[in-house]
């Protein structure tokens, strides 16, 4: 209760107080008319107060409603904001997935041919350090000297292949990037819901607020969409304006602009 | 003629982004390309001074960063007069027409949309000095 209805409580208290002093006296001198009528009055006097206090409170839930339908950033959200950070996530979830798998089968195609370069380079050194030492025959050389090119050969040919399964594992580290920037944009979402959750507690709680306050993460996104960027597009949201399908598309307007 | 003869190996090369894992991506990538003079920011407020002061021959950076985006950080090269014909290849997730749009008028001298490959990568580098290279002549 607020100091002003407080005070509203004592004069009120005041007034019945001296309403029923007066019916006492009223009473003691037998004044059964003026009695009545008194206590008519003190029944009417409350009954005001109760209204008064009704309307006030039907007034308050009116604007409270109204405050909560004019808040269309609260409304956007769940219409359009939160369906679309469920597709983000989504997105996240596929490319978080799909870098895994790049990852692995390059790991897959790499061990197999490093474990095969060692264990033919192992067998190799055995047979050089008996020739070393020796104790090799002619004939015995010239079958490792025909390995020992076919070994240089493959290694050659395997080291490449190594290096294109490094590259990949390389590449398929960009998913952090690109998964990074689409957590943030969803981040910033679920803290301008908080604010606006926040900003509608108030509104239909304690008054407190004006439905103009309580969500300062407007302007900024609005910012942000103008020049900061709003990273990967996601496909089944929002997003869906006019994007580039991909690199060739990117070429393909920058050529007709005359690049 | 060899391609490679347009391109300057030992070029300084500054990598702009705010994620740390796609600047050693892209720094990887210029080093299998053969540049290994490379420096790393991750956002416009910081590459702009190192730029300003770093005789650096070629900006590779993203658009969407904290502090300031790639766009601006495009836009405030071409504005100082000792950095403007800085090439500059812009290497984004932003894929909307009008982003790749703007950042043309705004004087970009490439642009790359993520995921992108090493390939593409190798093409636009060899592309973009190519054309520095006619311009000069």
């Amino acid at each position: 209760m607020n100091p002003s209805d407080e005070d509203t409580a004592a004069i009120f208290k005041e007034e019945q107080l001296a309403r029923a002093r007066e019916l006492v006296q009223l009473m003691e001198s037998g004044d059964e008319a003026g009695a009545g009528r008194l206590i008519e009055e003190l029944g009417q006097t409350h009954e005001s107060v109760l209204f008064s206090q009704l309307g006030k409170l039907t007034r308050d839930l009116h604007e409270a409603l109204n405050a909560f339908r004019s808040d269309t950033r609260l409304a956007e959200l769940t219409r359009q904001d939160i369906p679309d950070a469920k597709e983000r996530l989504n997105y996240v979830v596929t490319m978080t997935e799909q870098s895994a798998h790049r990852t692995l089968n390059a790991v897959e195609e790499s061990l197999p041919l490093s474990e095969s370069l060692a264990q033919r380079a192992g067998h190799l050194r055995a047979e050089w350090s008996r020739f070393r030492q020796r104790e090799m025959s002619l004939d015995e050389f010239r079958e490792v000297s025909a390995h020992l090119g076919r070994f240089l050969e493959d290694t050659e040919r395997d080291a490449e292949k190594l290096r294109q399964a490094l590259s990949e594992v390389l590449m398929a580290q960009d998913f952090q990037d690109l998964t990074g920037q689409v957590i943030r944009r969803v981040i910033t979402l679920v803290q301008d819901l908080e604010d606006n959750l926040v900003g509608l507690v108030r509104v239909s709680g304690q008054r407190l607020a004006k439905p103009e306050e309580g969500h300062p993460e407007t302007a900024d996104r609005d910012g942000e969409k103008d020049n900061r960027g709003t990273g990967p597009s996601v496909s089944g949201t929002s997003d869906q304006g006019d994007v580039v399908s991909g690199q060739d598309d990117v070429d393909e307007l920058l050529s007709s602009l005359g690049f | 003629m060899n391609r490679e003869a347009f391109v300057n190996k030992n070029m300084k090369i500054l990598i702009v982004d705010d994620f740390s894992t796609m600047r050693r991506i892209i720094k990887n990538l210029l080093r299998d390309l053969g540049y290994n003079n490379t420096a790393e920011a991750d956002d416009g407020n910081t590459a702009l001074p190192m730029l300003q002061n770093g005789n650096y021959d070629f900006l590779v950076t993203d658009w969407n960063m904290p502090g300031m985006p790639g766009i601006d950080l495009l836009r405030a090269v071409r504005a100082d007069p000792r950095i403007k014909d800085l090439p500059v290849l812009m290497v984004t997730a932003e894929a909307k027409r009008e982003q790749i749009i703007e950042a043309a008028q705004a004087g970009v001298n490439g642009y790359i949309v993520k995921p992108f490959t090493a390939e593409t990568l190798r093409e636009k580098i060899d592309k973009i000095f190519e054309r520095l290279e006619q311009q000069q002549a």
